[in-house]
């Protein structure tokens, strides 16, 4: 008995499917951006901190990094307002959860790059006359992001597939638009090998894309 | 020349004035009541065996080390501290301002790798002293062409060569017009066909009466280009006086005849 691929009811919902990939990169672009101002803050205070201050990012860090994100998902989406008595839709909810979850993530990758500027880089800084501020905007975060490039490309197309999960909650994203086309049609094989030639051609993509930007400011 | 500068620092205070300088890492005594003095358009040139405290003692004079006790004075001006009902560590501004007056060439040449040769010279003008963009460009276009780079202005640094690489740090500390150049082991990465081209550079500035308090290993070079010699061994200052004198003096100072032996036997 053979199964026979019939991709017209696909064609036909395509743009559930198109309207899910808009969405999920948004989903992905909001909280990246989000993600890289808190990844920056943080990273930028932990470097210069105390011992308390590094505990209590540490502890955010580890949090995140060693909780699955669909349980921080049904936890802000349906715990916190419960507990908080608040109201938001959930891609609200989804924003932030992947804000909060994705700037852990670049706290390390940020810490990191802070850390591995060469001392002599901010020496000749200082033997410039440089304030900190300015050794900080001018020295330390250029050569850092160029450091770090590699590792956020990874970062960001690992973000941009978690927004899948974003479906559990209703998000009507790619994912989820893909089980909405599977429960109305029951194309199942169809429907799925469709989204993952989407997601893949859109992951790699946006890697070829971050590739063309690390290629630019590589330091040699 | 010599005997010129050597009476304007008796008669003048120094421009650059260090006093019973001590600094420890740790339990370890690193410069042990150092006294130095460097007058204006002088060239001091410190050398010893490596652990004698050089590099420390030139990075204490633009405040790059903190020092425990003693002082460091350039124009009168106590560089780390200031006397404010005790010894206190001077703000953050106030430090940028004097390192800003003190211009320092690194072993390493610690250029900005994101940016050119140019613009690398351009930073501490526009940020610092508050040039615009083209009278920096105008600036940094002069003092690479000085040191012998006009051509390599928008080159990054990863595509330069050691010794280019350096001619660009020292045009960077330079086009600052500061008042006194620290050079710390400034040929010591590089290859020795490359020690040429960036000797003859200090060679230039020391012409044109540069202050400078420079540490090396090219005894030769020492010998030729500065006005003094300073020979530290533990942490202290063991011999210091005009180059003939310092290496004549090796004859009886022990120490200093087993640094210099060691040089002779690979240098000279």
């Amino acid at each position: 008995m053979g199964y026979h691929l019939n991709f017209n009811l696909i064609w036909r919902h395509f743009d559930k499917l198109w309207g899910g990939l808009i969405l999920s990169l948004e989903l992905a672009v909001l909280s990246i951006a989000i993600g890289i101002v808190i990844g920056l803050v943080l990273a930028t205070w932990y470097v210069s901190a105390g011992r308390v201050a590094r505990a209590v990012i540490g502890a955010y860090v580890e949090f995140i990094r060693n909780v699955p994100l669909i349980l921080l998902v049904y936890l802000v989406f349906y715990g916190l307002p419960k507990a908080l008595n608040l109201a938001y839709d959930a891609p609200t909810s989804f924003v932030a959860t992947l804000s909060i979850y994705s700037g852990a993530y670049l706290v390390e990758v940020f810490r990191s790059g802070l850390e591995a500027v060469p001392r002599g880089q901010l020496d000749a800084g200082k033997a410039i006359g440089l304030t900190p501020w300015q050794r900080f905007f001018h020295v330390r975060l250029p050569t850092m992001i160029r450091i770090t490039l590699p590792a956020l490309s990874n970062t960001f197309i690992s973000l941009f597939k978690d927004t899948s999960v974003a479906s559990v909650i209703a998000v009507p994203e790619l994912t989820y638009g893909a089980q909405w086309i599977n429960f109305n049609t029951f194309r199942i094989v169809e429907v799925y090998l469709v989204v993952t030639a989407m997601y893949l051609v859109t992951g790699y993509g946006l890697l070829f894309a971050l590739r063309l930007v690390e290629r630019r400011f590589r330091v040699r | 020349m010599i005997q010129s500068t050597q009476g304007g620092a008796a008669t003048h205070a120094p421009l650059l004035a260090i006093e019973g300088l001590t600094k420890s890492f740790g339990k370890v005594e690193v410069l042990r009541s150092v006294d130095l003095g460097v007058a204006k358009g002088e060239v001091v040139t410190v050398i010893g065996p490596s652990g004698s405290g050089k590099t420390t003692l030139l990075r204490c004079v633009n405040f790059l080390e903190t020092y425990d006790s003693g002082s460091i004075r350039i124009d009168g001006r106590e560089v780390g501290y200031k006397d404010a009902g005790g010894r206190v560590r001077r703000g953050e501004r106030e430090l940028a301002g004097i390192r800003a007056d003190t211009g320092m060439v690194f072993q390493s040449f610690n250029l900005f790798p994101h940016l050119t040769a140019a613009e690398n010279v351009m930073l501490g003008l526009r940020k610092v002293r508050g040039k615009s963009k083209a009278e920096a460009r105008a600036a940094a276009e002069h003092w690479l062409s000085r040191v012998g780079l006009g051509h390599k202005a928008d080159s990054l640094p990863g595509e330069l060569s050691g010794g280019q690489q350096q001619r660009v740090g020292i045009a960077r500390a330079v086009a600052m017009e500061p008042k006194i150049l620290l050079l710390d082991e400034i040929t010591s990465a590089l290859d020795p066909e490359l020690v040429g081209e960036v000797l003859e550079v200090v060679r230039s500035l020391a012409a044109e009466g540069m202050t400078m308090l420079m540490v090396t290993h090219e005894i030769a070079f020492a010998r030729d280009a500065s006005h003094r010699i300073v020979f530290m061994a533990d942490g202290k200052v063991a011999a210091a006086g005009p180059p003939s004198e310092v290496l004549a003096a090796a004859s009886h100072n022990q120490r200093l005849g087993a640094f210099l032996a060691r040089f002779r036997a690979s240098h000279f």
